[in-house]
């Protein structure tokens, strides 16, 4: 059994696995040597915070608009309170949809309580599956919008920011 | 970009093994060297098509406050409103989308203090006042880019 590292070792690791990982051979051995540690300490410590969900993966953050994905459609919707989780889920598992949440709504400047994002190459191709989508689970009656983004101003950025994050892209 | 980097792109998405060698793993299951995904890797993030390579933190855990949020913006103001947001740390990122609420960006902070003094500075920078909207539940969140 390895010892685990002590907090000033976990802290300094951890600063340094938001810089990303290195890209090496062997890249645990590597931020031991950096913190002064043991590869296997290291190895622990990154499966230990994975375990407890500090971070979903080792995984990567893609420029979807510049590999293609320029399609990119925030669908709202305005949903009755008593439907909603009901909803939420029932849409969040459709595969199309790669965000879903629930955010209040502001009236009388906004009424929409339910966001889906979808992404795709095409506009046509995403405005067709969003219009199947509502047909598929009977809400083309209910007050919806479409809101594709057009231009990225900013991706990712701040020390809190969800540049670290899977979840990304709203755009 | 051929065959290799998109298998690359869609397999690192779905995670890198947490063993002390991950990439002679990949490099199994890619039919490539542990060298070669590398090289191929650092050019991806080189030339812009990734910007990130590593733990995907759950950013609520590390105990941030966030925010989805909009403004209406003139359209003779829309660069100069967008410069003034990209110069604040807390705005993550933001795009123009076809609406009245043409400015939707997101905002991510240490406290839900430092987030509403944000909001607050954005609309006394901006003249505009932001329509906030903080995610109150999640259904899903699985976002996947098949290359």
């Amino acid at each position: 059994m390895n010892r685990a590292l002590d907090a000033g070792q976990s802290l300094a690791l951890r600063r340094l696995l938001e810089a990303g990982l290195p890209l090496l051979a062997r890249p645990y051995q590597h931020l031991a040597q950096q913190i002064g540690a043991e590869e296997q300490q290291v190895l622990a410590q990154v499966q230990q915070w994975q375990q407890h969900g500090l971070f979903r993966r080792l995984g990567l953050v893609l420029n979807h608009r510049a590999l293609g994905y320029t399609a990119n459609a925030m669908l709202v919707l305005d949903i009755p309170d008593a439907l909603i989780d009901e909803v939420g889920q029932r849409l969040g598992r459709e595969p199309q949809v790669s965000l879903c949440y629930q955010r209040p709504r502001r009236l009388p400047q906004w009424r929409y309580n339910l966001f889906c994002m979808v992404h795709g190459r095409q506009r046509e191709r995403v405005e067709a599956q969003i219009t199947a989508l509502l047909e598929r689970h009977l809400l083309s009656d209910l007050p919806y919008q479409i809101l594709f983004s057009t231009q990225a101003f900013k991706q990712c950025g701040g020390r809190f920011a969800p540049a670290s994050h899977g979840a990304c892209p709203h755009g | 970009m051929d065959e290799l980097d998109r298998r690359l792109i869609n397999r690192l998405q779905l995670g890198l093994p947490l063993v002390p060698q991950p990439w002679q793993v990949l490099a199994a299951e890619l039919g490539s060297s542990s060298q070669q995904l590398r090289e191929r890797l650092q050019r991806l993030l080189d030339d812009g098509s990734l910007t990130r390579f590593g733990p995907m933190f759950d950013i609520e855990r590390l105990g941030g406050a966030f925010t989805l949020a909009a403004l209406t913006v003139p359209e003779a103001r829309f660069e100069a409103v967008a410069a003034t947001l990209a110069a604040m740390p807390e705005v993550a990122h933001n795009y123009r989308r076809e609406h009245a609420w043409n400015m939707w960006f997101v905002l991510a902070c240490a406290s839900p203090e430092a987030l509403d003094d944000a909001l607050q500075r954005i609309h006394q920078r901006t003249g505009l006042a932001p329509l906030n909207l903080p995610k109150e539940e999640t259904y899903h969140v699985g976002l996947y880019f098949s290359l």
